[in-house]
């Protein structure tokens, strides 16, 4: 097991959720502690995404709670979950592509009021990610994907986060642009944000994890640091393509 | 070459009227993808509260001047509108969210009746005049062209209204909230965004509109009746799908165009039936419009998407 090194700041507790009528989530327990990047993986359908929402508020749970900070989330709706600290990039990056980028990034502050604060902030994505300032003014849907998703995650550290969740921020990018992303992930960790990270490509994410859960059909079937999952031959031969 | 500056002039001034209600229209459209369909009766529920109110002005304080009464009776109708938008949607619309696309538009439907049926009783069934507190007179004509002041009224009143909504929604911290929950709710909440207040608030704004566009509708005709959001309500729909549903300068260009189409229409459609129709069958230029943007171009003049819901 791994130490207890302080008071975790998101804990799934018995975390069920159905999706009419099956149910698609079975009782995940999970902890993260402050500043600690961890991942989820698992095949396609394995409730990923679905824990994912439910931590965001998307999705209303069948059982279990969402604990965040020592408090319970259940009742809070999505909208307000945001300013407890809770910033979720969803799958397929969910950019208002009718929006400009600069509109785009502005929505990620939306329930600030720092103006001052948000435009230093604005500065320092700018800076993780010179090729959006380039864009400010262009309708956010003609970027590319790699340049969607480093929007998605630079719109999502606008409302300084605590605690971020990116759903597969690898999808559908080639590998040079997944490794940018990678790169802004690591450095946005370095900065003390605590992450989920939920990938399907299970050798990146473990790599750059401290801690890995795996999933398998709605349940937290492993758990250990990313480095250990990556030498399990269970986990090697089940996500990291290897014949065991 | 009068009659055309003429057509021009009425046209411009019906079709701002049209493109006020049409916004409305839009704007649900846009961020449910609902027709609500009891739009054009908030325009009727506009005229006859602010005649309530002017009739009961004229009871206590007959001196009172025709601008004071008029503001008055706006910042009643627009209230008691926007209050009636608000509830529709919260106790009606809300709850089909999720319901297939055919449930809300029933419903809207029954809304509708449900409007003209409740006004007929408070108000019954008989048309009333509507008091003109600007005139209807036409200035001295220029260019042998008539104007009157409550078309003028109308004309710049309009052009103020849309170029407000236009800044509303380009340049707040709202109006963006507006387009981003039209575009993606569920992204938008993760925003922050209280995506239930901003759909409200999108029908409070519409109904604010219409309620004034009833007030211009029932001063340039000087009459209101319970039923006559009908037809205004029709072709200001026909005005949003023409210009693109769900897109404002749409609305805007809609509302615009078909004002012309029907004055230039009524001006010259015994000519081009040979006699045959007069100018009281006008209405029938917003539906042939309707007809043929539904056939050759479903998207509408300014619209990207082709809808792909009821």
């Amino acid at each position: 097991m791994l130490p207890d090194q302080s008071q975790a700041i998101l804990e799934l507790r018995g975390l069920s959720v159905s999706y009419g009528g099956i149910q698609a989530v079975k009782g995940i327990d999970l902890a993260l502690f402050p500043g600690e990047l961890a991942c989820l993986i698992g095949a396609n359908g394995a409730g990923k995404t679905t824990t994912l929402n439910a931590i965001a508020g998307l999705l209303p749970l069948a059982g279990g709670d969402v604990i965040y900070a020592g408090e319970r989330l259940n009742p809070v709706p999505a909208h307000k979950r945001l300013a407890a600290g809770i910033a979720l990039v969803p799958e397929g990056r969910g950019i208002f592509t009718r929006l400009t980028v600069e509109e785009n990034l502005r929505m990620g502050a939306y329930i600030r009021r720092d103006k001052v604060g948000v435009e230093a902030d604005m500065e320092k994505v700018f800076e993780m990610l010179p090729r959006v300032k380039e864009r400010l003014p262009q309708v956010a849907g003609t970027l590319s994907g790699g340049e969607q998703q480093m929007l998605a995650i630079g719109r999502a550290l606008l409302s300084r986060p605590r605690l971020l969740l990116l759903d597969e921020p690898s999808m559908g990018l080639a590998p040079i642009i997944v490794e940018k992303i990678f790169e802004v992930i690591q450095s946005v960790a370095r900065e003390g944000v605590t992450i989920l990270l939920v990938e399907q490509n299970a050798n990146l994410a473990l790599e750059f994890s401290s801690r890995g859960y795996v999933m398998e059909s709605g349940a937290i079937t492993l758990t250990g640091s990313g480095e250990a999952l990556l030498a399990d031959p269970k986990v090697r031969s089940a996500y990291l393509g290897e014949i065991g | 070459m009068e009659t055309l500056l003429q057509q021009l002039i009425n046209g411009l001034t019906i079709g701002s009227v049209y493109a006020l209600v049409a916004l409305g229209y839009t704007m649900v459209y846009g961020i449910l993808g609902l027709i609500n369909f009891a739009h054009g009766d908030l325009v009727m529920v506009g005229a006859l509260s602010a005649l309530q109110t002017m009739m009961f002005l004229m009871g206590v304080a007959p001196g009172m001047s025709p601008i004071a009464m008029l503001t008055l009776a706006l910042l009643v109708a627009m209230p008691v509108c926007m209050m009636l938008g608000f509830t529709m949607e919260r106790l009606a619309y809300r709850r089909l969210r999720n319901a297939p696309r055919l449930a809300p538009l029933i419903t809207a439907i029954g809304m509708s009746f449900l409007l003209q049926t409740i006004a007929m009783i408070l108000w019954g069934r008989s048309y009333h005049t509507f008091p003109q507190l600007i005139s209807t007179t036409p200035l001295q004509p220029i260019a042998g062209v008539f104007i009157t002041p409550v078309q003028i009224a109308i004309l710049i009143t309009s052009a103020l209204i849309m170029v407000a909504l236009i800044l509303l929604v380009t340049r707040t911290r709202v109006g963006r909230a507006m387009r981003a929950t039209a575009e993606n709710h569920k992204v938008a909440s993760l925003m922050g965004v209280d995506t239930n207040a901003v759909i409200a608030m999108t029908f409070v704004v519409g109904a604010a509109l219409a309620a004034v566009a009833g007030v211009m509708f029932a001063s340039n005709y000087g009459i209101a009746h319970y039923g006559m959001g009908f037809m205004p309500g029709l072709k200001a729909f026909t005005a949003a799908v023409l210009g693109g549903i769900g897109n404002l300068g749409g609305a805007m260009l809609g509302g615009i165009t078909l004002g012309l189409v029907e004055s230039f229409g009524a001006g010259y459609i015994e000519d081009l039936s040979f006699g045959f129709l007069n100018s009281s069958y006008q209405d029938i230029f917003a539906f042939i419009i309707l007809g043929l943007v539904l056939i050759f171009r479903p998207t509408g003049l300014l619209g990207e998407r082709v809808s792909d819901r009821a």
